[in-house]
């Protein structure tokens, strides 16, 4: 099953981008730096703001109060919903007549930006709906670790004077840092083939300067029907991916190890 | 003395300004999360009570003066443009997320069952090669899975659809039932062994019954995968057997489709998956609590 899923597509994907002239190609393209560029932006920045503020999260919502415990449901609600749709209404919300800036220039009299015709303002836009959508799994998570954490732990940190800022750096957090690490691995691995979010809010635009690997390598592919390349593009980016999934699965068994 | 008696009373008094300020504090961040979770929500709403066509616009009300449920109705008759078969692509992600749940947890209850279980000795090995194909996005793979598919005769076939979702919903299956096994303990596989007990017969009658919380979470998992792709449905399938969840993303730079459909289709589509999450919620809590502490 593996084999004839995984293994033969990906001997295909290799034996189509197996031409050196190739990858020359895609480097003389001028497309490609700023699309190496905005990958690692929207997977450094998307993963990293969001893993940290997922675990910022997960500390309020394990405050005892009722509506702390309702407002979780609502919170994992990008979650549920499905991608497509919802960044389709990103998209809407964030034209130039949109939701956003008409309650921009409701509230503050400004007028907001063409959101989408500046590299940097719609690749942005691309992180946030990106965190808008995976911030709640990831906070899940950490809260589900959280709540393992045995009570005395923080009772006997209380009482040696850790409270606030200083329990979270000092307990919470190194009890979470194989998870933590773990998590982002994971989610960097899952990000960088992120097609939905960049090609369904900023669709690449503004003249294709905010295409990531994944739609870049699609738009070579279907759109200017050129698939070996679009096969190297998406290929390019595995002597990063690889060392990755090793680090991923050799801290996987030591972890296993520990317990 | 007076001193010594103002002193707690002073440390009481800051003890208490801190509580409120903290209570005061995580009122607005709940109210922040609650705007920032439901401004796209509401914005689809926004967009699918209006009863006028393609207007997505905001236009200064933050509800339409007069909502209207013509968007819905259109929907359901199937009356819009471009949503004639609404209730046939509805029917075909429901097919292919079903088929995919079940192929995933079989396959995926099978292999993690050998893997733990059987004392294979290359067993970890297989775990760590399915666990490898996350170093290659899905994404990545569609240009050659879409080729394939065609040489296989596959093409415009939910079965092609249903292969991609069940081999990348596999990996992450095995690594949660794998890690859930671990709770199970091995005196139980043992004294059935001793009863007499197949291999067979330890996986359906000890195996399955036990990991049920961790096979609702596969399962969940698995359904949101397919339910919610956009890639694999949109190239793999012709427009007439797409899933719903691509139809919205195809028209997306045609700003006259009848937008207030389209937003009421998405709404409708979105509910089914979010409505099982929170039925099932208790298992998805109880058993992803398991898996990050087994990690």
């Amino acid at each position: 099953m593996f084999l004839v899923f995984v293994v033969y597509p990906f001997g295909y994907a290799l034996w189509m981008a197996r031409k050196p002239s190739l990858y020359a190609e895609l480097i003389s393209d001028p497309s490609y730096l700023p699309t190496v560029v905005n990958t690692l932006l929207f997977v450094g920045l998307g993963v990293n703001v969001k893993m940290f503020l997922a675990l910022l999260l997960s500390g309020f919502f394990l405050r005892p109060r009722w509506w702390i415990r309702a407002l979780l449901a609502v919170f994992i609600l990008p979650w549920a919903m499905a991608a497509a749709q919802a960044c389709v209404s990103f998209h809407w919300m964030l034209q130039e007549e949109g939701l956003v800036n008409g309650v921009l220039s409701a509230l503050f009299g400004i007028n907001g930006p063409v959101w989408f015709n500046d590299r940097w303002l719609a690749l942005g836009s691309n992180i946030i709906v990106y965190i808008w959508k995976w911030m709640p799994f990831w906070t899940v998570i950490f809260f589900a670790a959280r709540m393992k954490v045995p009570r005395d732990i923080y009772d006997s940190a209380e009482v040696d004077g850790a409270t606030g800022t200083r329990r979270f750096v000092h307990v919470t957090f190194p009890l979470l840092a194989n998870l933590y690490l773990l998590c982002t691995l994971l989610s960097t691995l899952w990000t960088v083939g992120d097609f939905t979010t960049v090609y369904l809010v900023s669709g690449g635009g503004p003249a294709g300067l905010t295409h990531v690997l994944a739609t870049l390598g699609f738009h070579y592919a279907f759109d200017t029907a050129r698939p070996a390349l679009g096969v190297a593009a998406a290929l390019s980016a595995l002597p990063v991916l690889i060392p990755v999934a090793i680090v991923l699965m050799r801290r996987l068994k030591t972890s296993e190890v520990e317990l | 003395m007076s001193v010594a008696l103002a002193l707690p009373q002073r440390a009481r008094r800051r003890y208490r300004l801190r509580r409120v300020l903290t209570e005061a504090g995580s009122v607005i961040l709940g109210i922040v999360i609650l705007i920032w979770s439901l401004t796209p929500v509401y914005n689809m709403f926004l967009i699918a009570l209006d009863p006028e066509e393609g207007e997505i616009e905001f236009d200064g009300n933050l509800w339409p003066p007069e909502p209207s449920l013509e968007g819905f109705r259109a929907v359901v008759t199937q009356e819009a443009r471009y949503l004639e078969n609404f209730w046939h692509q509805f029917g075909n992600s429901l097919f292919i997320g079903l088929v995919t749940v079940l192929l995933t947890v079989l396959i995926g209850s099978l292999a993690s069952f050998a893997v733990s279980r059987m004392r294979l000795s290359k067993g970890s090995l297989l775990a760590n090669a399915a666990l490898l194909t996350y170093a290659i996005p899905a994404s990545f793979l569609i240009v050659p899975y879409f080729r394939i598919m065609h040489s296989y005769g596959l093409s415009d076939n939910p079965w092609a659809v249903i292969a991609a979702q069940v081999t990348f919903a596999t990996p992450f299956a095995i690594l949660i039932l794998q890690l859930y096994a671990r709770l199970i303990p091995f005196e139980l596989d043992d004294a059935a062994r001793v009863d007499g007990a197949s291999a067979a017969q330890v996986y359906l009658r000890i195996y399955l019954p036990l990991m049920t919380p961790a096979l609702a979470v596969v399962a969940i998992y698995a359904l949101l995968l397919a339910w919610n792709d956009y890639l694999y449905p949109s190239v793999l399938l012709a427009v007439r057997n797409m899933t719903v969840a691509v139809t919205q993303g195809q028209l997306f730079s045609d700003t006259d489709a009848p937008w207030n459909a389209m937003m009421a289709a998405a709404i409708i589509y979105v509910v089914p998956p979010i409505a099982l999450l929170f039925v099932l919620r208790r298992y998805v809590g109880a058993s992803l609590t398991t898996a990050t502490i087994s990690i």
